[in-house]
């Protein structure tokens, strides 16, 4: 059995996923591909299972965080050792994959972001609503964390099992993972760390898609404070 | 006299069809507990007028009938607040149910996977659910 899949959520993205699989396929060989479908319309499954990956196919559509879900859970199911993830749409190149799984090692983190800010260098231009609402989430999540964290939002992960399995639990969103997420992983004694990476400006979709910033905004920020309200509880499955 | 007789009527007709509702298990009963309640308490406030009139006092009111509205509003406001939370359990629950077809989709498809080990599966992602 192999120790590394690469889980791909993809709603509607039969136009990228094919040569997402195949990018990834090329940096990691070795890696199994799991394709999480979430109840497309197009032929983002048949698309995927050309380009050589494992397709989970979701009967309707739940949402980007809860297909991820899914493809925790068949990971944390079938053993894997490591996981990564990336977005369908083309946005986050696969060769950053392979650093990361080894910043993994390397830091003894739990949990590798892939960062668009950390590098400072301004590649990256998101909206001016994105923008404002990353900043400001990075903010506080640097500062509940005592840790600078610069991309909250980011898509592109590697991680160890415990955090997937942590992921499996109620605890997940089924919309989006945000700063909060975060902060709840660094309350539950997971380590987390960002390199920087590239992204490129993507379809046009941003990950936050047929979000209202107002919504957003509203929903960080509960979030965030009932994450503080909650009782500190340390994931025992660790290690 | 005449609104305190169709008071009654009213939440007369009410409980009868709350209680029709769950007979032909169209309610269960967890939900009618508050509709009953509220029935009752209607059934109550008609009946015994003065109780209404001390209850208006209470809270500050002028008119016995805005009493009547102020409970029917507290009692719609939780009914509702009743529903979301219901619809939030619900939605989880469809999460998990359809992301678990998926699961079992894939299973099936691949036997070499499916073997003792994986279908024991041990469920250990899903540790309180």
């Amino acid at each position: 059995m192999n120790r590394h899949i690469i889980v791909i959520p993809a709603f509607n993205e039969g136009a990228h996923v094919g040569s997402v699989v195949a990018g990834v396929r090329e940096v990691l060989p070795e890696a199994d591909i799991l394709v999480v479908d979430d109840g497309s319309s197009d032929e983002t499954s048949k698309e995927a299972a050309q380009a050589g990956a494992r397709v989970l196919c979701l009967p309707v559509n739940l949402g980007y965080g809860a297909a991820l879900q899914a493809g925790y859970k068949w990971a944390v199911r079938q053993r894997y050792m490591l996981l990564g993830q990336l977005d369908a749409d083309g946005q986050h190149s696969p060769e950053h994959l392979p650093r990361m799984f080894e910043t993994l090692d390397r830091e003894e983190a739990d949990v590798v972001i892939g960062s668009r800010f950390l590098d400072g260098d301004g590649h990256y231009r998101p909206s001016v609503a994105r923008k404002v609402g990353i900043a400001l989430f990075s903010r506080v999540a640097t500062m509940v964390m005592r840790q600078r964290i610069t991309d909250p939002t980011s898509g592109l992960q590697v991680m160890r099992m415990p955090v997937a399995r942590f992921f499996c639990t109620e605890v997940y969103p089924s919309d989006y993972p945000d700063a909060d997420i975060l902060i709840l992983l660094h309350r539950s004694g997971f380590r987390i760390h960002e390199v920087a990476v590239q992204m490129s400006q993507s379809s046009g979709k941003s990950m936050h898609r047929g979000h209202h910033s107002l919504y957003y905004m509203y929903k960080m920020w509960l979030s965030i404070l009932v994450t503080l309200l909650r009782r500190r509880h340390i994931f025992e499955a660790r290690s | 006299m005449q609104i305190r007789l169709i008071t009654i009527a009213g939440a007369v007709v009410i409980l009868m069809l709350i209680i029709e509702l769950v007979r032909r298990r169209k309610l269960k009963e967890e939900y009618s507990l508050l509709w009953v309640f509220t029935a009752g308490i209607i059934v109550v406030l008609s009946i015994w007028y003065s109780l209404l009139v001390k209850l208006t006092h209470l809270i500050g009111g002028t008119v016995p009938s805005s009493t009547l509205f102020f409970f029917g509003l507290i009692f719609v406001t939780s009914l509702l607040l009743h529903f979301s939370v219901r619809i939030s359990l619900l939605e989880r629950r469809i999460t998990s149910l359809v992301q678990e077809i998926g699961l079992l989709t894939l299973t099936s498809q691949e036997p070499e996977v499916n073997n003792a080990e994986s279908s024991r599966s041990d469920r250990s992602d899903q540790p309180d659910s």
